[in-house]
């Protein structure tokens, strides 16, 4: 007889082990549905997972796609370590690019050796200010703040639409919606000639190096488990509450905007309608897949890089409908809540007793 | 015997050459670049139609659908050149600068570029219709058929090919009747059927008995269904989305340019080029006429179709006012493309300011 029971405390093994699984019921459930589709499943995986990443520009192109993603990530870790639900990481990537971009407009006829930094500067603090928002309402109006970073991430859309399509439009571009191309000097550069792979990735890892310094080595990083346990405790221990709140916003408003400056001025070059195809949505599932640990977040955002990549090959090679691309997103965040229900319970092997 | 030999083996040299010509010509892969899905029954339909012509055309083609205009155009584009395409089809404006950049890298594969401008390299050539002729005949359709004389326009974001859409109706429909008034509804979209459903609702609440549009799904024409007003589809015949509603539908016809044009890559004659096509030409069709039109504006819009068609009538004949009232296009002249590919002011009788 099977008897569910339930854990103690949750298991640390399965903690680590469950995306592992979640990974593999999707692939499991993929080749299903591209069986059902009438594709051959094995062919499928393999256009899906491994042709786009089989040469050095693929795995390049899988590098770029990671970046933003593993920045936003990491950003969002802070805030979901402690109990706050900051789900407007696209927002301020919006708004980052935003301001970055404006600052690298300022500067379009200019060539320096300064500029870069100030652009970089300036969309980090762009996505603080604007992560910043949600945090000062929590924390003094006790506003929800998961319907506050969302609603901001479509003003923070309609905002990019009013200055590419009005006064930040390119003078010589017929009034088409984008802005003038940035000068080389506010592009990050290149870290190979030929692929689009650029500066943005040492961003990112040093994002992955000072989390989890902060996360395991430090006071604060230990303040931030406890109000995720709980926050009564937290009070208790007499942690100032609401400076952790605005604290961990601003570090990822700031990384969400980063991942902005790296799109805008990595492989796009100007500021149009559409500069981030969701990034900041799609962390989310990262986040949680890396289950918030920085090592995690790497190899999660990997993963989910390739869906993308994986679809667009698919549907060159096999006619495969792009968009199952996010059916697979979608799978590893079902099968990955799913196989948490281990984390609490666990299976029990019991002899019937006569 | 030795010359027979030699006749033979010349010719069939020959014969060999014209059958790998022949293999080499019908060869010639294709891909399409779209921005929605397949399945809008608009912009990306219209383009996707065209494809399957090609397909017909003897030809293999491949398509990816749903490519932000993001950094992920350029990959995509990239990949297709890298994977034995030989003209390769972008049906966005923003993939603009991607195209131009791989096109640079990619000297011996066609890029042909959608209402686009830019052609930095020899194998980039753009493309565009001129949609503006077929809403014309919309705005004399319009014009005729409204009670309130109040038009309703659901329009996506203010650049030249919009404004340049709304004016041509507005122009058309005061032609026939002096007293109409265009009342726009932005709704910053492209393909958003909420957002479209809505917009058309506020302009059916203000009094419009006759929708337009310039954005792609079919949630305008079941909108104006359900109230009981006129309405027209936009880039696909949508009348069977709105029976009643829809007069008639202006059709982006791709096939025959497409077909055309990966002929020209398998002869060996594709040149780089501008192509604006209108009515004349065939890449903009109009749909069938409702039969609640009456027959004698059926009979005009005929012969205004064909008027258009041969060039004996220009959609913007001045003379033209803006809204201020100052003269945009003096009496007895048209509108050069120069003016049109810039058009960025209402003409009179359009209500509002363009958002800026």
């Amino acid at each position: 007889m099977i008897k569910i029971v339930k854990r103690d405390q949750p298991s640390k093994a399965i903690f680590f082990f469950t995306p592992v699984l979640a990974i593999f019921l999707t692939l499991i459930a993929g080749g299903i549905i591209f069986y059902i589709l009438g594709f051959k499943p094995f062919e499928a995986l393999k256009f899906f997972f491994i042709v786009p990443i089989a040469d050095k520009y693929g795995f390049s192109e899988l590098l770029l796609k990671a970046t933003p993603l593993c920045l936003i990530a990491i950003g969002l870790s802070f805030c979901f370590k402690s109990n706050n639900w900051n789900i407007g990481a696209e927002g301020q990537l919006t708004f980052g690019a935003i301001v970055s971009g404006g600052v690298a407009l300022l500067f379009y006829d200019q060539e320096g050796f300064y500029i870069l930094p100030i652009v970089i500067l300036a969309g980090a603090i762009g996505g603080m200010i604007y992560a910043s928002i949600p945090a000062i309402l929590k924390t003094y109006f006790n506003t929800n703040e998961i319907l506050v970073s969302l609603m901001l991430v479509y003003v923070s859309k309609l905002i990019l639409d009013y200055l590419v399509v009005g006064p930040w439009s390119n003078p010589e571009g017929f009034n088409f919606p984008e802005t003038r191309q940035f000068s080389d000097s506010a592009r990050l550069p290149l870290l190979f000639e030929g692929l689009r792979i650029h500066a943005g990735i040492f961003l990112a890892l040093a994002a992955v190096i000072i989390s989890w310094f902060v996360f395991y080595k430090t006071y604060l990083g230990f303040q931030m488990k406890v109000s995720g346990f709980s926050l009564k405790t937290a009070k208790y221990a007499g942690y100032k509450g609401k400076k952790m709140i605005i604290l961990v916003f601003l570090i990822s408003g700031g990384c969400a905007g980063l991942a902005g400056v790296g799109e805008i001025t990595g492989p796009i070059g100007q500021l149009h309608r559409e500069v981030s195809p969701d990034y900041g949505f799609t962390a989310i599932i990262v986040a949680f897949l890396g289950r918030l640990h920085p090592v995690g977040i790497i190899f999660a955002s990997l993963v989910v890089a390739i869906t993308y990549l994986g679809a667009e090959t698919a549907q060159i090679f096999m006619q495969i409908p792009k968009y199952t691309g996010q059916v697979f997103q979608g799978m590893i965040l079902f099968f990955l809540l799913a196989s948490d229900y281990l984390l609490f319970f666990k299976f029990k092997f019991i002899g019937t007793k006569k | 015997m030795h010359k027979f030999l030699i006749r033979s083996f010349v010719s069939s040299l020959v014969l060999l050459f014209t059958l790998t010509v022949a293999a080499v010509a019908k060869d010639v892969k294709a891909a399409f670049v779209y921005i929605g899905p397949t399945g809008d029954h608009g912009w990306t339909y219209q383009h996707d139609v065209g494809r399957k012509a090609v397909e017909a055309a003897g030809f293999k083609t491949t398509y990816v659908e749903g490519v932000p205009e993001s950094a992920d155009a350029e990959r995509v584009l990239r990949q297709l050149a890298n994977s034995g395409h030989d003209i390769i089809f972008t049906t966005s404006f923003g993939y603009m600068n991607p195209t131009n950049k791989v096109a640079k890298e990619f000297p011996n594969v066609k890029f042909e570029h959608a209402t686009g401008y830019k052609r930095e390299h020899p194998n980039v050539a753009t493309y565009a219709a001129r949609f503006y002729e077929g809403r014309t005949i919309l705005g004399t359709i319009a014009g005729t058929m409204t009670k309130s004389n109040v038009i309703g326009y659901v329009a996506s974001f203010p650049i030249p090919e919009v404004i340049r859409g709304i004016n041509s109706f507005t122009l058309a429909a005061q032609k026939v009747n002096p007293n109409i008034k265009t009342k726009i509804v932005w709704a910053f979209t492209w393909y958003d059927p909420g957002k479209e459903a809505e917009a058309a609702k506020a302009l059916i609440d203000q009094g419009a008995d006759v929708i337009a549009q310039h954005t792609d799904s079919t949630a305008i024409v079941q909108m104006a269904e359900k109230a009981g007003v006129y309405a027209f589809g936009q880039a696909s015949d949508m009348d069977k989305f709105a029976p009643k509603a829809v007069l008639t539908s202006v059709e982006n016809n791709w096939g025959p340019y497409y077909v055309d044009r990966v002929k020209a890559v398998a002869n060996g004659t594709w040149n780089q080029k501008d192509t604006w096509h209108g009515i004349g030409d065939g890449m903009v069709v109009i749909s069938g006429l409702d039969s609640q039109m009456p027959s004698d504006l059926q009979a005009k819009v005929k012969k205004l179709q064909a008027d258009l068609a041969s060039g004996k009538v220009h959609s913007f004949t001045g003379p033209i006012y803006d809204q201020k009232g100052n003269l945009m296009v003096a009496e007895g002249k048209t509108a050069d493309d120069g003016m049109l590919a810039g058009m960025m002011t209402y003409v009179k009788g359009v209500e509002g300011d363009i958002p800026k």
